[in-house]
């Protein structure tokens, strides 16, 4: 692996920068079942980092932890050089970090606007009487959010349906929602939980360029857990590879690719 | 103009006015079930328990009394003073915050992600509790209230009505107060639910936890608002019913009332629980009025229920509700 002190440039000649999230020797128990042992690693500004595993290897249990949703037993989280302190999910959210979830988690009674504009709601500063007479800063911020929140819809092409309810759009569509709501909150860092999960082949290649599309055009940082291996390998720049709770391998697609590890944890191997 | 269209006139009136005392009721339940999901048994005891605590800081009663006599042996009642309406209000919805901070911090949070039948189970136990906080802090005695509103029958429409028809409506002042107080709230009401960060926020919520999180929602912070919205919307109504029909045990069973009310406007919808409130109470005056006296009368018990049971089949969702979808 190449120095990575200041960064470093990926192989498409993209610049990565420092580290924004460090997480440092996390352990997470569930009672006696050891979700997660001792894993560090890091993700730096810009990059598109990966976490992959095989089912039940921790995958899931790390974003948690990164995103607040569970609090490690051991370890250390540094977000944007300062040790984070116990938070709760809505806190993190606060702190600029935006999540998908594997099952979405949308708001089916509402339309794909208003979910996209919740994603806004930390960046909503004026007061609630204002807010509620429409006047005024009120009104200039509701419309510099509504333009935000357009154009985000416009960037993951979801405009035809913009006033549809939630409820009413299929799989595929409903992720890309997702997306959308957790990129309107211009995150620090962006984290997406299994996004090609359930999807077809078209529906998958339409999610990767949108991720690439999104870290290239807003700079995004992401971290995106996912166990089809081909797809990791063409989105991301470097590689967490997790198995029964542990990290067998951090590197380069190419570089966890050869990992003798990471191979027998994907293909098995005998123990005799 | 024949006899019977003038006293319908009056009835449907009369109606009206009764349906905005039980949209007013109905418009607390909806709050909290859109906020949260939950059908707040207790919304009518919380009514009751509001009116009580505002009869007892106005005359300056001495709270929990008989609790203090009974163990120290002295005997104090009252405090001595008499503190204005107004003051007196502003104070009790103090108590109904405090009341929303106290539910949220000691049930409900121990009670994320359960089923909503649990979760109604929770306000009946609620409801039972509150009745009997009421009675100890407050007394179990029927009390009086007076705030100052304006009571008995309006000349005006009196005299008018008399000049057109030679017939004077019965329109009763605290009737055309609770009118325009009720639009009022409704239109304070549905401008913070929909355009504000708050009203975004309880709406979130509402629809899912776990979302709601993730957009940086504090789900604590926004149960506690709606509760106490909620408190406040009780405490309205156990002003306007307290003044209407006195403060006792049977100003809690109007919630029952707002039940037909709640399926008839949709559970979700705020305009909902007017409409609902406003079609329940001409109904059933009207009812009563015109074939009540063919079927030896009492409707007004039930007519409310069968209505509400006739939607039921045919509109579950209610007239406001949201639209069931369901993709298959």
């Amino acid at each position: 692996m190449k120095d990575m002190e200041e960064g470093y440039i990926t192989e498409d000649g993209r610049k990565i920068g420092g580290v924004v999230m460090e997480m440092k020797n996390i352990t997470l128990r569930f009672g006696g079942v050891v979700a997660i042992k001792d894993i560090s690693f890091d993700i730096r500004e810009g990059e598109i980092r990966a976490i992959i595993g095989p089912n039940g290897a921790g995958k899931s249990s790390m974003l948690n932890v990164i995103s607040g949703f569970y609090v490690p037993q051991e370890g250390e989280v540094w977000f944007r050089g300062e040790k984070r302190p116990p938070m709760k999910p809505f806190q993190v959210a606060r702190q600029g970090i935006a999540r998908t979830f594997q099952n979405i988690a949308l708001f089916e009674g509402m339309t794909v606007l208003d979910n996209v504009m919740t994603g806004r709601l930390t960046h909503m500063t004026t007061g609630l009487f204002t807010q509620a007479i429409w006047k005024g800063r009120a009104e200039a911020e509701e419309v510099e959010n509504r333009e935000k929140a357009e154009r985000i819809i416009d960037f993951l092409e979801i405009q035809s349906i913009r006033k549809t309810p939630v409820a009413r759009l299929p799989y595929g569509l409903k992720k890309r929602v997702e997306l959308a709501r957790a990129l309107v909150a211009e995150p620090k860092l962006l984290l997406l939980d299994e996004p090609m999960a359930g999807m077809n082949v078209e529906e998958k290649e339409d999610m990767s360029r949108f991720i690439l599309d999104v870290n290239d055009e807003f700079g995004t940082t992401i971290a995106l857990i996912e166990h089809d291996m081909g797809v990791v390998m063409d989105l991301s720049d470097r590689v967490v590879v997790m198995d029964y709770g542990k990290k067998i391998g951090d590197g380069t697609p190419d570089e966890v690719r050869s990992n003798q590890d990471v191979i027998d944890a994907y293909l098995g191997v005998s123990h005799d | 103009m024949p006899d019977t269209l003038i006293f319908g006139m009056e009835v449907f009136l009369n109606g009206l006015m009764a349906g905005v005392l039980y949209a007013l009721v109905a418009l607390g339940f909806v709050l909290i079930y859109k906020a949260s999901g939950i059908f707040n048994y207790a919304q009518g005891v919380m009514a009751l328990f509001a009116a009580m605590t505002l009869v007892g800081i106005m005359e300056g009663q001495v709270p929990f009394a008989h609790l203090i006599n009974a163990i120290l042996g002295t005997e104090v009642h009252h405090f001595g003073w008499h503190i204005p309406a107004f003051l007196a209000i502003l104070l009790t919805m103090g108590v109904m915050v405090f009341l929303a901070w106290a539910v949220q911090r000691l049930i409900f949070r121990h009670l994320v992600n359960q089923e909503p039948i649990i979760l109604f189970m929770a306000t009946i136990g609620l409801a039972y509790f509150l009745e009997g906080l009421g009675d100890i802090m407050w007394g179990a005695d029927i009390k009086k209230l007076d705030v100052g509103l304006p009571q008995g029958i309006n000349t005006a429409i009196d005299e008018v009505t008399y000049g057109w028809f030679g017939y004077g409506f019965f329109i009763d002042n605290l009737d055309i107060v609770a009118t325009v107080i009720a639009a009022l709230l409704v239109v304070v009401l549905v401008m913070f639910s929909q355009y504000t960060k708050q009203g975004r926020a309880m709406r979130a919520v509402a629809d899912d936890h776990q979302a709601a999180l993730s957009v940086g929602v504090s789900l604590n912070f926004i149960w506690i608002m709606v509760w106490s919205v909620a408190g406040f919307v009780a405490l309205v109504a156990g002003i306007m019913w307290g003044t209407k029909s006195g403060v006792q045990f049977s100003l809690s069973l109007i919630a029952l009332k707002a039940l037909p009310v709640l399926m008839l406007g949709g559970f979700t919808s705020i305009p909902g629980a007017i409409v609902g409130g406003l079609i329940i109470g001409v109904g059933e005056k009207l009812f009563e009025f015109l074939v009540g006296p063919l079927i030896g009368g009492a409707t007004e018990n039930w007519f409310a229920y069968v209505l509400a049971l006739i939607f039921l089949v045919f509109r579950p969702q209610g007239l406001f509700g949201e639209k069931i979808i369901e993709r298959v």
